[in-house]
């Protein structure tokens, strides 16, 4: 993996986003798959500097570490700043001891942070891609997520804290690109996240860092630097488990997470132009537990829904959705929910294009939940 | 090809690259000059006239050589087993003997018949159906008390699960081991893992779990933190050579010593894992011989001598408190029991092998010896001591038997530190169901 992965470490994510979303070779093949959409903060969060989204992970980052002794950091790369930047300056500000590079072993990481968890210190373990966290599934799955409950409660985990960039990057193929977020949505006993852009990232981050669970908060990559906004220079924390409604709509609910949120606030504006149909836009945030309420209030007043994800079809997190909206929301439903995905095939290299869930996609689903 | 051509169509990467790709450099230098091993300096390679004497490569400190020749494994002439006193309970030579204090030689004694009482009881009560599985201790009894006894009371213990002997020493009462193989309503695990799943905070003893080696990685995270605070602990982490062969073992080692962890790795070398003989495990010197590969202190003792297994956790355990390094102790002894209650050992080993070392190489009869010549024990004692464990243990067991099982609410709790809604929903619906169909479930908890 390890080679391979230099090669990644190459590859900058976010700038190919920046360069060509302002159309500047107007190429179709070159077209980011989507337009991000800036959050803003009230007043009332106080300060704020722009920062990209690797800015708000390092804030967040170092804001654990200055108000947690116990907090450490560590992982593959980690020490002189990350691959993706994200730990850039933490080891010179907080020491070696608290900023370290481990060997590179992801079953290790993932154990060394459950360990150090267990003995009540923050552990912060970073994975360097989502694509190479399977090595530590077992100590995720049968470890790390089952501390807890099987020993009565009387040792625990919840510490622990894992990120990992993930998801599609415009070129990163099979081991740069995946969206594993939904092997990891039948495991009780951990916690899912995954931010849409900086705001979210940082206040999610420290949610996660703090939660007395142990989370998985997986980044998409291809925001690190595409996506800037205002991020809140304080200390502040979001609510794991809680939805977005990020824009309200009457007509169809369009449910995504990571990434594929911008894609879809670009749908609903293509629906209202094209189709005259308003869409009300739901970020999931949290894979696990999600929040039922707001998907289920939504859909009942919309009673048309569509999800979608970069993750494969089959056995993807829409599936868990798409039947939970299914029971719950039976009689409000006017028409099958939608699922526009990733194929049920390996994250391809130049096909990526052909793989996404593209907004022309998504906005073919829109017409036929309407039309149906 | 990748990598000039994206240069190539965002100049801004290559250009916000290279700080990295320099720092990497300088950092990789600052740690082969100043922190490498062997204290080995760039003036150094140079010779006189200008030649390089020694190889330069960060990745070891080695000499040049002009031979081609592999290092072979020394399997023939493995690393030497220590031990302290022979089969007889003699003392080999006098220096090595342990000032062990004797109530503590006896409690040690004592605790390691009172686990094999426990064990043949729970292990006959699997056999009548009364409980759903057990694993025995026997042969291994002397690693157990040899190496609790070495620690301190605060010292972390991750275990495999043939280590219940550590946790008796540590005064874990057969109510609780009883309770837990019962899964009854005392038990601290509620009922949730199989038998001989124990664990226990007040004794610093991390619950086990079933998947093999998970908790050396584990173990090395603890330590880390140990190191990290103000107290004086280490960790003791056992495991056998069958689960030395699963990735996180490697990863336990390597990070133990990399990250300079305060740690026991101690492994009971028992000679199979389930059906599978060593010979099928691995072909090097047994699992002290990796040690030095990975930088790790390395000792293997006869696991049958109570005294050499307490000497090198001694040892083992100062070298880990006070120069934050790894240690690990590879205990040669032998599974003289099946590998559980669900395995018939006759199918793969010979009984005769197993008499052997039941009747000539027992911890139990050795450390028996050993106090006899000591004058710390007699027949007497022996007879006394067995009545007692053996109504000790037959007490404890008809305690545990009789008590509810853990109530089912349980299913639900400790999933999460809290319960999220999604989960309060499914209890409610359990409890909906129970109120209609709980004729059908074994309600015990109620009934009582």
């Amino acid at each position: 993996m390890s080679s391979i992965r230099s090669i990644a470490r190459h590859l900058k994510p976010g700038l190919r986003v920046l360069g060509f979303n302002k159309g500047v070779l107007g190429s179709v093949r070159n077209a980011a798959h989507f337009t991000y959409f800036p959050d803003t903060v009230s007043e009332a969060q106080g300060e704020t500097t722009r920062m990209n989204l690797f800015q708000s992970v390092n804030s967040a980052l170092d804001t654990a570490l200055a108000t947690d002794s116990t907090a450490v950091i560590f992982g593959e790369d980690v020490g002189f700043g990350g691959v993706f930047r994200c730990t850039i300056g933490l080891q010179d500000k907080h020491g070696k001891d608290r900023v370290f590079n481990t060997p590179l072993c992801e079953q290790g990481i993932a154990a060394f942070g459950i360990g150090l968890a267990a003995a009540g210190a923050t552990a912060i373990a970073e994975i360097q891609f989502a694509d190479y966290i399977f090595p530590a599934f077992d100590q995720i799955v049968n470890e790390a997520a089952k501390f807890r409950y099987r020993s009565g409660g009387l040792f625990n985990c919840g510490k622990l804290t894992i990120r990992a960039p993930c998801s599609a990057v415009g070129h990163g193929a099979l081991y740069h690109s995946q969206s594993p977020e939904a092997f990891f949505a039948h495991v009780p006993g951990i916690k899912v996240v995954i931010p849409r852009g900086p705001i979210k990232a940082k206040g999610l981050l420290l949610a996660c860092i703090r939660d007395p669970n142990p989370c998985i908060f997986f980044e998409p990559k291809v925001l690190y630097r595409s996506a800037v906004e205002e991020v809140p220079v304080s200390d502040y924390t979001e609510t794991i488990g809680k939805a977005d409604v990020l824009v309200e709509g009457d007509d169809v609910t369009l449910i995504g997470w990571g990434t594929q949120v911008h894609v879809l606030r670009e749908v609903a504006d293509l629906a209202a132009e094209r189709l005259n149909v308003s869409c009300e836009v739901i970020d999931l945030v949290s894979i696990l537990p999600w929040d039922r309420d707001t998907v289920f209030k939504s859909v009942c007043k919309t009673g048309r829904c569509l999800i979608s994800h970069e993750a494969p079809l089959t056995g993807g997190f829409g599936a868990e959705l798409a039947a939970s909206i299914q029971t719950d929301c039976f009689l409000n439903l006017e028409a099958p929910v939608q699922r526009v995905t990733g194929h049920d095939t390996p994250f391809p290299h130049v096909h990526e294009p052909f793989y996404m869930p593209t907004k022309w996609r998504c906005l073919e689903a829109v017409k036929k939940l309407v039309n149906y | 090809m990748l990598k000039t051509g994206f240069s190539k169509l965002c100049p801004l990467a290559r250009a916000s690259f290279a700080p990295k790709c320099i720092y990497g450099l300088a950092s990789s230098n600052r740690r082969w000059y100043g922190e490498g091993v062997g204290g080995y300096t760039p003036t150094e390679a140079v010779g006189s006239d200008g030649s390089e004497v020694r190889p330069q490569f960060p990745g070891a400190t080695a000499s040049w050589t002009h031979d081609l020749e592999f290092v072979n494994a020394d399997r023939y002439n493995g690393i030497p087993v220590y031990r302290v006193m022979d089969r007889s309970g003699r003392v080999i030579q006098a220096k090595d003997e342990p000032k062990i204090p004797d109530d503590t030689l006896i409690d040690m004694y004592q605790k390691m018949t009172l686990l094999n009482t426990m064990d043949k009881i729970l292990y006959e009560s699997q056999r009548q159906g009364r409980i759903s599985f057990y694993m025995t201790n026997y042969g291994e009894e002397g690693t157990h008390m040899g190496s609790a006894a070495a620690l301190d009371p605060k010292d972390f213990i991750y275990g495999q699960y043939r280590e219940s002997g550590v946790l008796m020493y540590r005064g874990y009462t057969l109510d609780q081991f009883m309770n837990q193989c019962y899964g009854n309503e005392m038990d601290a695990g509620k009922g949730r893992q199989m038998p001989i799943h124990y664990g226990s905070p007040a004794h610093n003893f991390c619950t086990i779990s079933s998947p093999l080696a998970t908790q050396m990685p584990q173990a090395v995270g603890t330590a880390y933190a140990f190191k990290r605070s103000p107290e004086k602990r280490c960790v003791i982490c056992y495991f056998g050579e069958g689960s030395s062969s699963e990735g996180d073992a490697h990863a336990a080692f390597n990070f133990a010593a990399v990250l300079d962890a305060p740690i026991i790795f101690f492994c009971r070398n028992n000679g199979y894992a389930i059906s599978t003989p060593t010979r099928e495990q691995y072909r090097g010197d047994g699992i002290a011989g990796r040690g030095p590969a990975y930088g790790i202190a390395s000792i293997r003792v006869d696991g049958n001598d109570t005294l050499a297994v307490y000497n090198a956790t001694v040892a083992a355990r100062n070298m880990a408190i006070n120069e934050n390094k790894p240690v690990l102790i590879e205990a040669m002894t032998y599974r003289i029991g099946h590998h559980s209650t669900s395995d018939d050992s006759s199918a793969y080993r010979s009984v005769d092998e197993v008499r052997y070392w039941d009747s000539t190489d027992h911890p139990i009869a050795r450390m028996r010896l050993y106090l006899s010549h000591k004058g710390l024990w007699n027949e007497q004692k022996e007879k006394e001591w067995k009545n007692s464990a053996k109504k000790q243990v037959m007490e404890a067991f008809q305690r545990a038997e009789k008590r509810p099982l853990a109530s089912w609410e349980n299913v639900f709790t400790d999933v999460y530190h809290e319960m999220p809604p999604h989960l309060e929903a499914q209890m409610k619906s359990m409890r909906d169901h129970m109120k209609e169909y709980g004729k059908h479930y074994p309600v015990t908890s109620d009934r009582k």
